[in-house]
């Protein structure tokens, strides 16, 4: 029988611990257990053999750790042969009369992806994507992705799995005593993307006992529509007598499980300290329960790395401001690479109340694949809001798609066969939920029916890819009502129809409905609030706008979703405070200049604003921005001031560049004193040091091109000659990273002759630095500021 | 084998987070702000550590531990005369590194503190877990000693992360360039002495001598 057939009529027994089993055989610590497959395979059968004869029907190879990282290319395969090899032999020798299976067994690589740590995800997918086709050959019945505790490898793994197998996948996740993994994910999160994916189960094993997991598997009952498997450790270790005992007793162990099967576990095991006799008592416990059978709970939700946003409740509010459309600074900071822009912009927006930010970059003249991707990854690094994935290209929706932590929201697809035929295959495969827009290759339908026509159309399509119904969001698009004044009860009909005859999601993009028309805002607050009365669950919108917040928390007020007026009465009470004009100083040219010594950015901002008016914008850069920094910088020369002041300065001054830049009519690079290029050299992560060195660059005019950490060095000698920049930046921190910063220093000194390097970082000192052939050793950011200044004059000189 | 406990947060050291900020008394600081960096931290820092301990030989300028062997004459001196040590690994989990990341893009500012913070979170961890360990065991613990110190080459956190299954117990791991994510964290051998010997301070085995840190904790 096949596993999957197997699943849907019985509870599934996985086997217990091996690791603390194979110590107790003579492993040492630190000995990789894998390699036993092959030095001691009748141990190993024998382990596996006595789970199968204590009833266990699925027992997991002995390859955990079985990856690339660990074993070269040569071992990797003799070993997950051996190891699967030592699992059937196992099922085969025990005379148990019960279904057997085995199991590919692939744990955490022990690496940390990135940016957190620094492994490239695409990294991650091909080292176990080896593992996968090595184990799917040597006969594998089904794949275990387990003790996952991130959700980035996670994905690698189950995208791995899908990519290079056939066989059923199951992803278990070792949740902590928070409840959570540990980068963050809550078991809802995990539901979204695992179950997106299109695993067979997924569930929790080792970390805790089965008493502390059983929060995490009642959640996971509740909002997965899979299979759900629980491996806990028999409770938490502790040392006897030098030692390790465990806890939790058999008995305890099987009563504590046997209650979460009667609740609908359907595959059962254990993990550390779990031995064949926790299974047989475990299977004893078992045998009588009835297979509570799994339904869908049709939950429409989207998620990131650390939580899962769900359609159908409370409204949600889908952040628009990340789309270059009608946005001069914005295609500018996306043409000029300036990611800081965009990733302030994201913060902004979440802080103003967004739960989901849609982000778009199409620009022309950039490879938007790239950009799209660079951008997600980018906003994944600041920010926890689940996104959704805005673009026309499905080469870039493909890329996003992939590189997304999470389960993200797929914006567009529609009634048009060209677009669902890109568009679905990709969601199917990486998981989404879709936008889908009503309208089809005879246009957008005048009528609420004619929308709701394309909504069915779009559901039948969407099935034959397997696409369920709840991943499908309908936008019943609003459409001006100055050109046509029925248009807003056509789409508000839609809505209404879309929820009650298909028992589906919508979302719109609210503030269409006002084109042509003055006082937008009142109109589109108005229309925002009938939408929700008509059952709309998203809208696409401007979290900045206040009219359409104080709809949206007027509404969950008197809709009885506010507990207790909480989030109404704060946010009333901010705006009363905030309402009070702050008092302009007299002379807008002193306050500036006061602002940036003191480091108050949003003054510095408003006078900057002011100051627009009465005076050319690089007289203001020139004659009071760099003399109020140069103050500053030299009192942090002189010890008066120390480098958390200096930021700040430099923090309100970048401030008043931006009012200056939104207002210029012209690049950004108008008026720079040379390109800088900056990055972290190659296996080093730290960059706090290169992000202040660029900020105080910034400030001072230099172009910087920002290369982020980890760098290799070809990518910055690529970078130095295309810019043909005069000077490059180089960081590193650790001993065994100087090494990569010599390489990269004699890589430029071949490629780029013409560029001077300046190096800086907690382990260099003047001396290292000369010996590494560095042009300068720079003690700090002022240091490098006055040496770039010095070496672009020494350029400019006739 | 390896023991591992999640600590409540050890009180926190303001002056000290100002120190490693190197905003000296924090007089530039607008009033609240580090206050503010407490705040937005509050829930993001873990303090969890793993631990073995082994029985541990020096001579020739060698330490033998029960699973690995060091050629390291600052070893030696810190573990002289002691039979048992404790090979640890401490991590203020993702959290920390999160807000670092998120600020270092739009204000390196916030950033400098969040990565003050926490490394007085991660240093403040060690105090409370050796002291935890000194009451425990009954014993007195010689200042802590990590891979990358004096002659101690930092290679030797492989054989640490080997020994302890840091992945597994605490959620850290190990890069290529030996370095660990999350980043506040520390992987440290102290010597078990039965007697209190003389008080030596943490900086006293250090070689380098014109560090920025250098000083009278």
């Amino acid at each position: 029988m096949r596993f999957e057939e197997f699943l849907k009529q019985n509870i599934v027994c996985f086997d217990g611990g091996t690791g603390t089993l194979l110590q107790e055989a003579g492993l040492k610590p630190g000995e990789r257990p894998e390699r036993w497959n092959v030095t001691r395979p009748q141990t190993v059968a024998g382990l596996h053999k006595a789970y199968f004869d204590a009833g266990s029907n699925v027992v997991c190879a002995n390859t955990f750790g079985a990856n690339s990282l660990n074993f070269c290319e040569d071992e990797l395969e003799k070993t997950i042969n051996a190891a699967i090899a030592n699992a059937k032999a196992a099922a085969l020798q025990s005379a148990a009369p019960q279904e057997k299976f085995v199991a590919l067994d692939i744990g955490p690589c022990g690496k940390l992806l990135k940016p957190l740590g620094d492994l490239g995800f695409e990294e991650a997918v091909a080292l176990f994507a080896k593992t996968v086709r090595l184990g799917t050959a040597a006969g594998a019945d089904l794949i275990l992705i387990e003790t996952m505790n991130d959700s980035y490898e996670t994905k690698a793994a189950l995208l791995a799995a899908k990519e290079n197998s056939d066989l059923p996948v199951i992803v278990s996740n070792a949740y902590g005593t928070d409840g959570k993994l540990m980068t963050g994910a809550s078991p809802a999160a995990m539901a979204a993307l695992i179950e997106g994916m299109g695993a067979a189960a997924m569930g929790a094993n080792c970390s805790l006992g089965p008493r502390q997991l059983a929060p995490v598997i009642e959640e996971l009952l509740r909002c997965a529509s899979i299979p759900i498997i629980l491996k806990p450790n028999a409770g938490l270790p502790r040392s006897e007598n030098g030692k390790t005992v465990f806890d939790v007793t058999k008995e305890e162990f099987a009563k504590e499980i046997a209650a979460l099967v009667k609740r609908g576990v359907r595959i059962v095991g254990g993990c550390c300290g779990t031995t064949p006799e926790y299974i047989s008592e475990l299977i004893a416990r078992i045998s009588g329960i009835a297979p509570v059978k799994v339904t869908d709970k049709n939950i429409t939700a989207v998620s990131s790395y650390t939580r899962a946003v769900t359609f159908g409740g409370e409204p949600v509010l889908i952040g628009e401001r990340i789309n270059p459309t009608g946005k001069k600074r914005l295609k500018e900071a996306l043409i000029e690479g300036d990611i800081g822009y965009i990733l302030a912009e994201g913060i902004a927006e979440q802080e103003k109340g967004a739960h989901i930010l849609d982000v778009n970059v199409g620009v022309p003249g950039i490879d938007e694949a790239e950009v799209l991707k660079n951008t997600v990854c980018e906003l994944q690094a600041v920010t926890d809001l689940p996104l959704q994935i805005d673009t026309a290209s499905p080469a870039a929706m493909e890329a996003a798609l992939r590189a997304y932590n999470g389960k993200a929201m797929i914006n567009s697809v529609n009634g048009k066969k060209e677009s669902m035929e890109a568009v679905f295959p990709l969601a199917k495969k990486y998981g989404g939920v879709c936008v889908a827009l009503t309208l089809d290759e005879n246009g957008i339908p005048e009528t609420a029916e004619g929308r709701v026509e394309i909504a069915k159309k779009i559901l039948r399509e969407a099935a034959k890819y397997g696409i369920a119904g709840k991943d499908i969001v309908f936008d019943p698009l609003a459409m001006a009502v100055s050109a046509d004044k029925n248009a807003a009860a056509a789409t508000l009909g839609a809505v209404r129809a879309i929820k009650e005859e298909l028992g589906a999601n919508t979302s719109l993009g609210v503030s269409n409905v006002s084109f042509g028309l003055p006082g937008r805002e009142e109109l589109n607050g108005t229309f925002f609030a009938m939408a929700l009365q008509n059952g709309l669950s998203a809208a696409i919108m401007n979290p900045f706008s206040e009219k359409m917040m104080t709809t949206y928390r007027a509404y969950r007020a008197l809709k009885g979703l506010d507990n207790n007026f909480e989030s109404y009465i704060s946010a009333a009470a901010g705006q009363t405070s905030t309402a009070g004009r702050e008092e302009q100083e007299e002379n807008a040219a002193e306050g500036l200049s006061r602002a940036i010594e003191k480091g108050l950015k949003e003054k510095a901002a408003g006078y900057t604003r002011a100051l627009l008016k009465e005076m050319p914008p690089l007289d203001i850069v020139n004659g009071i921005i760099i003399p109020a920094l140069n103050g500053v910088g030299t009192a942090f020369e002189n010890k008066t001031v120390y480098l958390p002041g200096l930021l700040m300065s430099a923090e309100a001054a970048k401030g008043a560049f931006e009012v200056i830049k939104g207002a210029l009519n012209v690049s950004a690079k108008t008026g720079s004193r040379g390109d800088f290029v900056i990055a972290t050299v190659r296996g080093d992560i730290h960059d706090i040091g290169k992000n202040i060195v660029k900020l105080l660059l910034e400030n001072y005019g230099f172009n910087v091109a920002d290369l982020g950490k980890d760098v290799p060095p070809e990518t910055i000698a690529d970078k130095v000659c295309e810019l043909h920049a005069p000077l490059a930046g180089l960081s590193a921190l650790m001993t065994t990273t100087v090494p990569a910063m010599e390489e990269t220093i004699k890589l430029l000194k071949r490629r780029a002759p013409w560029c001077k390097t300046v190096v800086g970082g907690a382990v260099l000192t003047e001396e290292y630095a000369a010996a590494i052939g560095a042009d300068k050793y720079a003690k700090d950011a002022m240091e490098t500021v006055r040496f770039a200044e010095s070496t672009v004059l020494e350029v400019q000189k006739p | 084998m390896t023991n591992f406990k999640n600590y409540a947060a050890p009180p926190v050291n303001k002056k000290e987070i100002l120190r490693y900020a190197g905003a000296k008394d924090g007089r530039d600081l607008p009033a609240g702000l580090l206050e503010d960096v407490l705040a937005e931290a509050e829930g993001s820092v873990e303090y969890k550590v793993c631990w073995s301990f082994t029985s541990v030989k020096t001579g020739d300028g060698i330490c033998r531990f029960d699973t690995f062997f060091a050629p390291s004459a600052d070893l030696c001196k810190c573990l002289a005369g002691c039979d048992r040590a404790i090979i640890f690994a401490a991590t203020a989990g993702v959290g920390v590194d999160r807000l670092i990341s998120k600020y270092g893009r739009v204000s390196p500012l916030k950033a400098l503190l969040f990565q003050a913070l926490g490394a007085e979170r991660i240093e403040a961890l060690c105090d409370t877990f050796c002291e935890d360990i000194s009451k425990s065991e009954g014993v007195m613990l010689t200042p802590r000693f990590s891979p990358g110190y004096g002659d101690f080459d930092i290679s030797y956190q492989k054989d640490i992360f080997a020994l302890l299954d840091c992945r597994k117990y605490i959620g850290l791991t190990l890069s290529g360039s030996m370095l660990m994510t999350p980043s506040k964290s520390v992987t440290a051998i102290a010597g078990l002495t039965e007697a209190a010997g003389e008080k030596t301070g943490k900086c006293d085995l250090c070689g380098n001598k014109d560090c920025a840190y250098r000083g009278n904790i």
